[in-house]
Parts: structure tokens; C-alpha cells; sequence
């Protein structure tokens, strides 16, 4: 089982609570395509996806950025046992979605760089750390069911 | 790799941050060492406390020979010539590491850049970086 100290579970708590999700989720999917190219092979049916501009105003894209944001709320509330509460959509992410669970990893890194940017300086060091060992452990869980 | 228009925008980036690369530095290298504890193995020999003088003259000097190697990607393998025998026969930091530096290299330039850290941005200094790494591990073997 994963240990949280209080510090860690108040920085998570916190973070989500002030989340602007309309706003965050759409630019940390938008960016991990743009970044990323390879993960548009996962988004066929979204329509254009030609360049930067494209995608950052696709509203598909916006749109599914947001369920997938909100897809965090369960572990939020959950901390203490993420692996199961998420064991069912691991399940689906690899038999239905036949997503790389590696790209799990990519778009983590993407949403942490995307409130970095909107928390400036006061995404600390410390808050960094919180941050990414809770989307690990998520990541983890999310590739946890593949065979 | 990095087409001409990146090679631009990363040289034009990292001149702007030649000024403050003592901030920039010691904040990638602190958030290196306190979201990924294994490579704090590496500063035995340093005191890497927040604010610390080692950290930011440390940090310092790699912002600095990573704007040196971005004044003109193509010649790399040039430019990097020494730290790459240095990397190599003296530090041999495992090259997973550099990775990891990379990640905080980007998180610190978008805590500083804010807005202006775009998609596109993010994705040439991407490119850059992981260039750059590549280069630096070349003599490993």
C-alpha cells in the first residue's frame, strides 16, 4: 500500500479542489498530442488534428481532456487504495482502448507541466514531488491489469 | 530531428534565459532531487538544501552549457566534446538520470514562462533536450 503523509494529502486535496477543469483539461490533452504525436493514433474519429492550432481548438479533443481530468477524482478521494479503485478502467484502457500504457506516463507529465505553468512559482518543489508520486501511482494502477 | 524554425525558437529561448540561469538551474535541479530522491546519490559531495550556494552555481553552469549548445544545434557533438569525456570517464551518472533532469528542466521553465511555455515550445525543448542528452552519453560506450 502506498503511505501519504498528511503534507502530501493535503497538497493533492488542494490541488484538485482549485482546479479549473474546463480550463486544465483540455490543454493537458491537447498538449500531449501536440507533444507527442504518436498518441493521435489513439484519436482517429476526433477530426482535425493537422497542426498545433488544429488541436488546441478541436472541441472533441476539449471535451474528452475534461472526462479524462475528472477520471482523477476517484483516486483524489480514494488515496489509500488507488490500485483497485482503478481496476476496472485498467481493464478497459487495455482491452477496449488497446491504449500503450507508456503514454499514461506522457500524459501525466503533460498535466503536470500545464498547471506548473498556471501555478507559476507556487508549484514548489515540494508540491512537484506530491504531485507526480500521486499520478505514478495512478499511472501504475491504470497499467495494472493489462496481459 | 529539431527543424530550423525550433532551432530558432530554442536558441532565441535560451539566450533570453542566459540572465537568469542561476534561478532556473538550481530550481530544475532542486525539483530533480526532491521528486526523484535516487539521484540526490549523485551530490554527495555538494549541499543541495534549497537556496544552498553549490545548487545554484551548479545549476548555473548547466543552464549555461545547455544555451551554449543551443547558439547552434547542428554542431552538438562539437560543442558538448568535453562534457561528453567528462560524463563519460568521470561522473558515468546513469544516462536514465538525464531523463529525469530533462522532466524538471521543463517543469521549471513552465513555472517561469507561465503562458508563454506553449505547446509548441514545449515540444522543440523537448526535442532539444533529449538532442542534448543523447549527445552527453555518446562516449558512454
Amino acid at each position: 500500500m502506498v503511505e501519504w503523509s498528511d503534507q502530501e494529502r493535503s497538497i493533492i486535496t488542494s490541488i484538485f479542489a482549485s482546479l479549473d477543469y474546463e480550463d486544465i483539461g483540455p490543454k493537458a490533452l491537447s498538449r500531449c498530442l501536440i507533444v507527442y504525436p504518436w498518441t493521435q493514433r489513439y484519436f482517429g474519429g476526433f477530426g482535425n488534428l493537422y497542426n498545433a492550432e488544429a488541436i488546441k481548438t478541436n472541441p472533441m479533443i476539449g471535451a474528452h481532456g475534461i472526462k479524462v481530468l475528472h477520471g482523477l477524482d476517484r483516486a483524489v478521494k480514494n488515496m489509500d487504495d488507488i490500485k483497485n479503485t482503478y481496476a476496472e478502467l485498467s481493464v478497459m484502457h487495455s482491452e477496449k482502448l488497446h491504449i500503450d500504457p507508456d503514454n499514461f506516463r506522457l500524459l501525466a507529465d503533460c498535466l503536470t507541466i500545464v498547471i506548473a505553468a498556471k501555478m507559476g512559482t507556487a508549484f514548489t518543489a515540494d508540491i512537484q514531488a506530491a504531485f507526480q508520486k500521486f499520478l505514478s501511482v495512478v499511472v501504475n494502477a491504470l497499467g495494472r491489469q493489462y496481459h | 530531428m529539431l527543424r530550423d524554425k525550433e532551432k530558432k525558437l530554442i536558441r532565441e529561448l535560451w539566450e533570453r534565459l542566459i540572465p537568469v540561469a542561476e534561478d532556473i538551474g538550481s530550481d530544475a535541479l532542486l525539483r530533480m532531487l526532491v521528486t526523484f530522491p535516487g539521484t540526490k546519490t549523485y551530490f554527495s559531495h555538494l549541499d543541495i538544501r534549497p537556496r544552498s550556494a553549490h545548487l545554484r552555481s551548479h545549476g548555473k553552469k548547466i543552464v549555461l552549457a545547455i544555451a551554449e549548445g543551443a547558439k547552434d544545434i547542428s554542431q552538438l557533438t562539437v560543442t558538448l566534446a568535453p562534457l561528453q569525456i567528462l560524463h563519460a570517464y568521470q561522473l558515468r551518472i546513469t544516462p536514465s538520470n538525464f531523463k529525469l533532469f530533462s522532466h524538471c528542466m521543463l517543469v521549471a521553465l513552465a513555472c517561469f514562462l507561465g503562458e508563454d511555455f506553449t505547446p509548441v515550445t514545449h515540444a522543440a525543448m523537448d526535442k532539444y533536450l533529449s538532442a542534448f542528452a543523447a549527445v552527453l552519453a555518446e562516449k558512454y560506450r
